[in-house]
C-alpha cells in the first residue's frame, strides 16, 4: 500500500514531466535531450528563491512557468529553427537536434555548476501527513496535486480549444496541418515553448521532495524519454499512465531492493518496450 | 594497387612509424598527453566504424569501454587471473552486450538507438556498484601490472592500426557498401535486398570489442578501478565530439579531431577544471551549426572551391 501511493505521487509528476517532452517530440518533432537540465533548472530556481528569499516553491511556479517559456521559444527560433529548414528527412532533422540539444544540455549543466555546484538542498513541506493509512511528506502529495492541476489544463486546451486543436493537427502531420491553413512553423515554436515550460515547472515541483544537483539533468531526460516511449509518441493518454507505471515500478524496486536501482529499472521497461510493444501501450503497427 | 592507394599507404607507415618513436622522445607529462591522444584515436576511430556510414549515434562508448576496464580489475584483483587473460575476455563480453543491445534497438529508429545508449554506461555503474557492494564486497579493485606509460602507448598504437586496417578493409568489402547504402537511405538498402538489421549489429558488435579492449589495456595506467570512474558518460561524449568535428566520412576524419581537442582537452583541465562541461557544450553546437561535415569536410570543399 505504502508502495502503491508514493508510486502513484511520484508517478504523477513524472507525467508532467513527460507532457513537456511530449510537446516538444510529438508536435515539434524535436528530440529534446536538454528537457531534463531544463527541468533542473526549475528546480535550481526554486532552490534559489526559497534560500535567499524564503519565497515558497509554488509561488516560483509562476515564476519559472514564464520565463521557461519564453526561454524555450528563443532556442527554438534562434537554434532549433534553422536545423529545421535544412534539414532533408526526419531522420537527418533527428541527428542534428539530438546533437544540438547535447550541445545546450552540456552548456546548462556547466553553467547551473557555476552558480551552484552542490546539491540544491532545502527543505519545504517536509511534514507527514496520512492518506489511507500511509504516512507521506506533505511536498509530495502537493507538487502531485499541483501536477495534475497543470495536466488538466494542458489537456482541456489541446481538446476543447481551436489552437490546442491546431496544436494536435501537427502533431498528427505536419504536411496535412500547413495545408489547412495552420502556421506550422508557428505552432511548432509555441508547443516547444509550452513543452519546455511545463518541464521547468516541474523540476520546480520535483525539487521540493528530491533533491537535485547540477548533473542529474540526463537521468530526467532518460526516464521522460522511456515514458513517451512507452506511452506511444504524442499520446497524451499514454504517457500518463506509463509516467504512472514507471513511478509505482521505481518506487517498489526502491523499496523491496535497493534505492540505486531505479534506472536499472527504468531499463528494464524500456527494454521490453522496445522488443514487445515499439509503437507504444497503445499504439497501433504501423503496416 | 593504384597510384593513390601506393601514396596512401606509404603516408600510413610513415605515420605510424613517427608514432612509434614518440615515447623515446617524450616523458612525463607529454608521454601522457600522448598516451591519452593514442586512446582517444582508438576509440574515436572504432566508433567512425559503425557511426559514421549508418548515422547511427551511439553513446555506449563509455559503457562498453568501463567493461573493458572494470572486468581487467575484477579478474586479477579479486580471482587473481592474468592481465593478458582478462584482456581477452573482456572484448568477448561487450561484444556479447553489443549483440543483444543491437538486435533489440538497431531494428527501429535511429532516436531510438541513441536514447538507449544514452543512460547505458549510467545503467550498468548502478548494476555494477550495486553487485558489487552487495555481493562481491566493496574491496577496490586493483590493477599491478610492469607496464610503463609508453607500454600502454605502444598497445594502443597497434589496435589503432588493426582498426584502421580493419576500416579499410570493410569499406572494400560487401558490408562496408551495404553500411553506406544504409546511411543514405534505409529504405532503399532494404528494397535492394540489403540485411539492414544484421549489418548494423556486427558493426556494432565491433566498435564494442574494439572499445572494451582498449578500456582493458588503458586500465593499469589507473591502478585503481572503481565503477563510479570507469564508467563514465562523458567519455561517450567526447569520442562523438571528437570524431565528428574531425569528420566521419574519411577513415582518418576522427584522427584529424583528436589531437587538437586532447591538446585543447588537457588545457581546460588543468586551467580551469570547471569549464569542461562547458567547453564540451560549445564544441557541439559548433560541430552542428559551422562544421557539419567536420574539419576534413571543411577542407574538401575549400580544396574544391579553389580547384574551380
Amino acid at each position: 500500500m505504502d508502495i502503491l501511493i508514493s508510486g502513484l505521487l511520484l508517478g504523477g509528476t513524472y507525467a508532467l514531466i513527460a507532457m513537456g517532452l511530449n510537446l516538444q517530440y510529438g508536435v515539434a518533432r524535436i528530440m529534446n535531450l536538454a528537457n531534463g537540465e531544463m527541468l533542473v533548472l526549475g528546480g535550481l530556481a526554486a532552490f534559489w528563491l526559497f534560500v535567499a528569499d524564503g519565497l515558497s516553491p509554488i509561488a516560483t511556479v509562476f515564476l519559472v512557468a514564464p520565463l521557461a517559456f519564453a526561454g524555450n521559444w528563443l532556442i527554438y527560433r534562434l537554434l532549433i529553427r534553422p536545423l529545421v529548414r535544412r534539414a532533408k528527412t526526419q531522420g537527418q532533422l533527428d541527428v542534428d537536434s539530438i546533437l544540438s540539444t547535447f550541445g545546450m544540455s552540456f552548456i546548462f549543466v556547466g553553467l547551473m555548476v557555476t552558480i551552484h555546484g552542490e546539491y540544491f538542498t532545502y527543505s519545504y513541506l517536509a511534514d507527514p501527513f496520512s492518506i489511507l493509512g500511509t504516512t507521506v511528506a506533505v511536498n509530495r502529495l502537493v507538487a502531485f496535486i499541483a501536477a495534475v492541476a497543470i495536466g488538466a489544463a494542458i489537456c482541456f486546451w489541446l481538446y476543447r480549444t481551436q489552437s490546442g486543436t491546431a496544436v494536435r493537427a501537427v502533431s498528427v502531420s505536419t504536411e496535412a496541418a500547413g495545408l489547412v491553413g495552420i502556421n506550422v512553423e508557428r505552432v511548432s515554436a509555441f508547443a516547444f515553448a509550452i513543452g519546455g515550460a511545463v518541464t521547468a515547472v516541474g523540476g520546480t515541483l520535483i525539487s521540493t521532495f528530491i533533491t537535485l544537483d547540477a548533473s542529474m539533468g540526463v537521468i530526467f531526460t532518460m526516464k521522460a524519454l522511456i515514458i513517451v516511449i512507452m506511452g506511444g509518441v504524442g499520446d497524451i493518454r499514454g504517457a500518463i499512465i506509463a509516467a504512472l507505471l514507471l513511478g509505482l515500478v521505481e518506487t517498489a524496486v526502491a523499496t523491496i531492493i535497493d534505492p540505486g536501482l531505479t534506472l536499472v529499472a527504468a531499463y528494464v521497461i524500456f527494454l521490453s518496450v522496445l522488443l514487445f510493444r515499439p509503437q507504444g501501450l497503445f499504439g497501433r503497427r504501423a503496416s | 594497387m593504384s597510384r593513390g592507394e601506393a601514396i596512401g599507404l606509404m603516408l600510413a607507415i610513415i605515420v605510424v612509424a613517427v608514432a612509434a618513436v614518440l615515447p623515446l622522445i617524450l616523458d612525463g607529462y607529454w608521454l601522457s598527453v600522448a598516451l591519452t591522444a593514442m586512446m582517444y584515436v582508438a576509440l574515436a576511430t572504432s566508433w567512425t566504424l559503425f557511426s559514421g556510414p549508418t548515422r547511427y549515434l551511439s553513446l555506449a562508448t563509455g559503457a562498453f569501454f568501463g567493461i573493458g576496464g572494470y572486468l581487467v580489475g575484477l579478474g586479477m584483483s579479486d580471482y587473481g587471473l592474468s592481465f593478458w587473460l582478462m584482456a581477452a575476455i573482456a572484448p568477448v563480453v561487450a561484444t556479447a552486450l553489443a549483440l543483444l543491445i543491437g538486435l533489440a534497438t538497431l531494428r527501429l529508429s535511429g532516436v531510438y538507438f541513441v536514447i538507449f545508449t544514452l543512460g547505458l554506461a549510467e545503467m550498468i555503474r548502478n548494476l555494477v556498484s550495486w553487485i558489487q557492494n552487495n555481493f562481491l564486497g566493496s574491496r577496490g579493485l586493483y590493477v599491478l601490472t610492469d607496464f610503463t606509460d609508453a607500454d600502454i602507448y605502444w598497445m594502443l598504437l597497434a589496435v589503432s592500426v588493426a582498426i584502421f586496417a580493419l576500416g579499410w578493409w570493410i569499406n572494400r568489402s560487401r558490408l562496408g557498401f551495404a553500411l553506406r547504402i544504409i546511411g543514405s537511405d534505409e529504405e532503399v538498402a532494404k528494397h535492394v535486398g540489403i540485411d539492414t538489421a544484421w549489418s548494423k549489429v556486427v558493426l556494432f558488435m565491433v566498435t564494442g570489442f574494439f572499445a572494451a579492449l582498449i578500456g582493458a589495456l588503458v586500465a593499469p595506467r589507473y591502478s585503481y578501478i572503481e565503477p563510479n570512474v570507469v564508467f563514465s558518460p562523458e567519455l561517450s561524449f567526447i569520442v562523438v565530439v571528437m570524431a565528428l568535428l574531425g569528420g566521419i566520412h574519411r577513415l582518418w576524419g576522427p584522427l584529424v579531431g583528436v589531437i587538437p581537442f586532447t591538446l585543447i582537452w588537457e588545457g581546460i583541465t588543468i586551467s580551469f577544471p570547471n569549464y569542461t562541461t562547458l567547453f564540451l557544450g560549445f564544441s557541439f553546437l559548433l560541430i552542428v551549426y559551422f562544421l557539419p561535415h567536420g574539419v576534413v569536410g571543411l577542407m574538401q570543399s575549400l580544396v574544391r572551391r579553389v580547384g574551380r
